[in-house]
């Protein structure tokens, strides 16, 4: 059993959601990194979603693309990305790490080469964002062979058809785009949330993770009553972003903003019956 | 550049697939594809249905083909060139004109096909990008006829050197929004039409100026555009032009109008030759020439030819005209130089420059710095080649626009 399922049984266990926070790898500097990943597991993460910057990274929106800039000006590759994940594993090797980027670097780097040295630094699934279904046949397979969990994505937009279709090949577990749009924009509408994610469940036992559009630690709470885990993305970036020279600074913004999601999700499990979560399970 | 290549044609007509391409992945061999945000697969496939039904409908057929003379002013001419031929020392050299196309460039035969399809699926604004501006004026002004809110994302650093063009797309009712992210130019504005797409996909519907994107863009842009070829192929039957021309020349920056040109030609024995942006020399790495310098690899939606370096990430591009200033191209572009279909080349900014100056004295036209490069690579051309062939120029767009830069380039204060 790999890291997300442990991680993600676990959780089921107690009633809750996982914390998944992103950071982009790299920023503001390959040597920052695992540190801030530290700082995140001890803020509460669960699991952890390390971005690999892209030049066009096209899905997302202004905080993780200057994110992804700065990563890239301090010189940061998709092997700097796997050597963070390796020197993060030395002194964690419970928390599952994921990454989350485009195609074309690993594409560049080769895909063989890729899962093989991602596998060997101790990554545990890999999100493509622009690896579509269609496209997917020829990529996600090798990924999974290799150990590696490829998650896919589902969006509104996506059908009920197409969701069968993407569960099909998914692995770890699906990410659902809570809002259309790109990463960090409008604040997520927690109300149809909950229809969204039931949609879902019967094409998957897989966990269903929300991402986009979560702010605030309300929204986490909101997201954590429905879903299997809550992605927390611009609003950590953002901190990240005001990095000063004082790496100490920036873990300790990072570990404030993140443990208030944590404290509010853990609130929420407290007050509200997970009802649809019953649902997934009795699907 | 070898004689015999114009001579002989490209490819033998049996063995070439052609008319298959894309497959039903929106696939050229190993390039094209999808591969997008999930979000946009659905407004995707929505497309390809509406294109697909609009293009066997007979009324869009009628919609479409009065545009394009009513409004765009086609047929184009075709004009023999004979003072720059004379000059070259070889074959005769003849203009396609889309410069004289209503809003000055190729680029308005796609955008009344799309805004036309937009229109039919009931979307109500329109997004798109743009370089050097041509596509975004072109888009501007259909939206307006067409009542279509409109808005036109373009790099910073192509807002300085095109800014007429944008208070010409203000002009007739567009929003130019200002992208500052990356390479500030059209790669960048393209992520950001992207960005507003996945948005807005409701209501909205992004027209892409080049045969790149995700399928079926490439498809689409095509089929729109070949009324270049299709016309042209009408037009060389002519006494005085007197049948196929030798070899076919357009610049490439995305590719639409050499595809525009090419396609109807692909399985005659004509020779054909895409000019990429050299910039200051391809060896300088300062170009946009990803077919010459470019690798394999997955930019905006396809799998294509980019300029990229070892680690996968996409380089910044020079080039004097900021249409061809592009670090992807089309992806059936790249199947058509790894087939051999088409010979792909660079001009240099040098090389385009004096080409556009030349084209000035001696025809009194004045060419866009896109087409200068395949003016430029076709007066090399006809050097090569016997006074009684014929070279056939996708003259893409007139030189108006350009005129700042053309001064800022040879240190010309306006």
């Amino acid at each position: 059993m790999n890291r997300l399922d442990t991680t993600f049984a676990a959780l089921r266990d107690t009633g809750q959601a996982a914390l998944t926070p992103f950071i982009t790898a790299g920023d503001p500097s390959p040597d920052a990194t695992p540190a801030l990943m530290h700082t995140l597991v001890a803020a509460g993460a669960d699991v952890i979603e390390l971005g690999v910057p892209f030049s066009d990274p096209m899905a997302d929106g202004p905080a993780i693309q200057s994110a992804c800039e700065r990563a890239l000006a301090a010189g940061t590759t998709l092997a700097d990305v796997l050597e963070i994940v390796a020197k993060f594993r030395r002194d964690d090797d419970s928390t599952p790490v994921i990454l989350m980027g485009y195609f074309n670097p690993i594409d560049a780097m080769g895909l063989a080469a890729f899962t093989e040295r991602a596998t060997a630094a101790g990554v545990d699934g890999v999100l493509v964002v622009d690896m579509t279904a269609e496209e997917a046949p020829d990529t996600l397979p090798l990924i999974a062979d290799a150990g590696l969990a490829p998650i896919c994505l589902v969006a509104p937009t996506t059908s009920d058809e197409r969701i069968q279709r993407i569960c099909n090949h998914a692995g770890g577990f699906v990410y659902y785009v809570s809002t259309k749009g790109v990463t960090g924009g409008e604040g997520i509408d927690t109300a149809r949330l909950a229809d969204e994610i039931t949609r879902i469940r019967p094409y998957t036992s897989l966990p269903v993770a929300v991402g986009f559009g979560v702010r605030e630690p309300a929204d986490a709470a909101a997201v954590a009553n429905v879903a299997d885990a809550v992605v927390i993305g611009s609003s950590l970036v953002r901190q990240v972003a005001t990095y000063n020279g004082s790496l100490d600074d920036t873990r300790n913004r990072l570990h404030e903003t993140l443990a208030a999601m944590r404290q509010a999700m853990n609130s929420a499990m407290n007050s509200i019956p997970k009802t649809s979560k019953t649902t997934r399970e009795n699907a | 550049m070898a004689t015999s290549d114009s001579q002989a044609g490209n490819n033998p007509a049996a063995a070439t697939p052609l008319e298959s391409l894309p497959d039903a992945r929106g696939h050229f061999g190993p390039y094209g594809g999808r591969f997008v945000a999930e979000t946009l697969m659905a407004p995707l496939y929505e497309l390809e249905a509406a294109y697909a039904s609009a293009m066997n409908d007979p009324d869009f057929a009628r919609d479409l083909a009065r545009d394009l003379s009513d409004f765009v002013g086609r047929p184009t001419p075709l004009y023999h060139a004979a003072a720059l031929s004379a000059e070259a020392g070889g074959a005769q050299i003849w203009l396609k004109r889309e410069d004289l196309a209503h809003t000055g460039a190729h680029k308005i035969n796609n955008t009344v096909g799309q805004a036309l399809l937009a229109q039919r699926m009931g979307k109500t604004r329109i997004v798109a990008e743009t370089g050097a501006g041509q596509h975004g004026i072109a888009t501007a002004s259909v939206a307006a006829r067409l009542g279509l809110e409109c808005v036109i994302y373009m790099g910073s650093e192509d807002m300085r050197r095109q800014a007429t063009n944008v208070y010409r797309m203000r002009l007739v009712g567009a929003e130019v929004r200002s992208v500052n992210a990356g390479s500030k130019t059209l790669k960048d504005a393209m992520n950001e039409a992207l960005r507003d797409w996945v948005t807005n996909v409701d209501d909205t519907f992004y027209i892409i100026g080049t045969v790149a994107g995700p399928h079926p863009y490439p498809q689409m842009v095509r089929d729109f555009q070949s009324v270049i070829g299709r016309e042209a192929r009408e037009q060389v039957a002519n006494a005085q032009f007197g049948g196929l021309p030798d070899a076919l020349v357009a610049c490439v920056g995305g590719g639409s109008n050499a595809l525009g040109l090419f396609y109807p030609f692909l399985d005659d024995a004509v020779a054909c030759y895409g000019v990429e942006a050299g910039g200051k020399g391809v060896a300088s790495g300062q170009h946009a020439a990803p077919l010459a310098e470019g690798q394999s690899g997955v930019l905006h939606g396809n799998r294509t030819y980019v300029m990229q370096d070892e680690n996968g990430q996409v380089l910044g591009t020079h080039s004097v005209s900021a249409g061809l200033d592009y670090p992807g191209v089309g992806p059936e572009h790249a199947w058509l130089k790894d087939k051999g279909f088409v010979h792909y080349v660079s001009i240099e900014d040098a090389e385009a420059l004096d080409a556009l100056h030349a084209t000035c004295r001696r025809e009194g036209i004045l060419p866009a710095l896109e087409t200068a490069h395949a003016i430029a690579y076709a007066r090399e051309l006809a050097a090569s080649m016997r006074p009684d062939q014929t070279i056939l120029v996708n003259c893409s767009g007139r030189g108006d626009k350009d005129m700042a830069s053309v001064a800022e380039a040879e240190g010309t204060s306006l």
